[in-house]
């Protein structure tokens, strides 16, 4: 919405200079509708991939999944998550221990989260080492690394924002308050939808 | 209706209803066929979009941010589109500030002409008219004597109440309408949930344009 501002009277003497103050229409505060938004788009990018696997898999493959020799590593996949899953306990953990004015309690929950999340790359990686197919190996190999490669990628990002935020808890940065804390909450957000992106990815691609 | 995802606790309890909602179907698949786990999914989902849905009506209670003054100036915030050159909110307005150091923020909605022309942003018109109401209305306030200034605020007056509040430490506000039968931000419940969400003395100051006159 367009902001005019016309002072009469006396108002010259406190007359605002530069860009007029910015109106903020919205009820939530930017940074955190702005990384809502993000994971809407992010859905859907999401979305366009699983629509892949399901065709190739309904369509292409029909028969069995995985197709015939391939096999999946389903129990580390299993440990992976269930790693994935815990980090967003320490995220949170972190998140109410500012709210609450703990600092302590914010820097070991964000050192956990990153570490949980770095074991979870580690092993994913480690898995394709030693998976024995490519992502040349038919359209599965192919949807299989684009897949959890794309989920990949998006723990990386969201490692490099808890890096960030862990660096500014460590200088002394963030406070009890909302405002003054959106620095780990806009991260916190990402990353519980990576954690829930990852429970749908191993759902379908590793256990239906 | 309202967003319900606006936080971290709120995307945390997410991801336990979620999380809690694959486990289950994950042990299904395990213990039965995939088809089972496949149309138990598809279940949890349409019992999930419903149940999100629900939860999702309504607006939340609140409370509106108001900056702090202090500086012993008395602030009053005035909401006003058609009615801001109305005798009657002039009179209200010179009352109020009667010997006293007064500073006045003017803030008219510009209002979109249909629910079309605020979703497409055609609001130029809207942006202009509200404009020249507020031009006019700060020289007839500037008669009287009193220190004001002037917004365009929001197409909803409630969010230009609350936009306006974040930058000026009003004391009070009156809030100028057309006569209930006329008046559409009536019909609306603008004054009430001003009422309810804003802690500050409220004024509506009723301005009938068709008998108003100019004050002497």
């Amino acid at each position: 919405m367009e902001s005019a501002s016309i002072a009469l009277g006396h108002a010259h003497e406190e007359e605002h200079h530069g860009p007029p103050e910015a109106n903020q229409s919205s009820r939530i505060d930017r940074q955190t509708l702005g990384i809502l938004l993000f994971i809407v788009s992010e859905v859907m990018l999401f979305g366009a991939f699983f629509a892949s696997y399901f065709f190739l898999r309904v369509v292409v493959h029909p028969s069995s999944w995985p197709p015939h020799p391939y096999e999946l590593p389903v129990a580390v996949a299993g440990v992976n998550t269930a790693i994935l899953v815990s980090s967003s306990f320490t995220i949170h953990y972190a998140l109410e221990s500012i709210r609450r004015g703990n600092r302590n309690g914010l820097k070991l929950g964000l050192v956990l989260t990153w570490m949980l999340g770095a074991t979870f790359l580690f092993i994913q990686l480690n898995e394709y080492v030693h998976l024995g197919f490519s992502a040349r190996d038919l359209g599965f190999g192919s949807i299989f690394y684009s897949l959890t490669g794309l989920h990949g990628a998006h723990v990386f990002v969201g490692l490099c924002l808890l890096t960030f935020a862990s660096i500014r808890a460590f200088r002394g940065h963030f406070g009890s308050e909302e405002k003054d804390h959106l620095g780990v909450e806009v991260p916190g957000i990402y990353w519980h939808f990576v954690d829930i992106m990852w429970l749908v990815v191993f759902f379908t691609v590793y256990i239906l | 209706m309202h967003n319900p995802l606006r936080s971290e606790q709120d995307a945390f309890r997410w991801l336990l209803v979620i999380g809690a909602a694959i486990v289950s179907a994950i042990v299904l698949t395990l213990l039965t066929r995939p088809v089972v786990g496949v149309v138990w999914t598809a279940l949890l989902i349409g019992f999930g979009l419903g149940f999100g849905y629900r939860s999702a009506r309504g607006s939340l209670p609140r409370n509106v941010e108001i900056t702090k003054g202090g500086d012993g100036r008395f602030r009053l915030l005035v909401i006003a589109n058609e009615t801001v050159q109305g005798e009657e909110l002039l009179r209200e307005i010179r009352d109020r500030c009667r010997g006293r150091r007064c500073e006045v923020l003017v803030v008219t909605p510009a209002l979109a002409s249909s629910r079309t022309s605020h979703w497409t942003s055609d609001i130029d018109e809207a942006i202009e008219l509200a404009r020249q109401r507020m031009e006019l209305s700060l020289i007839e306030i500037k008669r009287l004597g009193l220190k004001a200034k002037g917004e365009i605020g929001d197409s909803d007056p409630n969010v230009a109440i609350e936009d306006a509040l974040r930058v000026f430490a009003a004391d009070e506000i009156l809030i100028s309408t057309h006569p209930p039968d006329r008046s559409r931000w009536l019909e609306g419940g603008v004054v009430d949930r001003a009422r309810e969400q804003i802690d500050l003395p409220i004024t509506h100051v009723v301005v009938d344009l068709a008998t108003g006159r100019a004050l002497p």
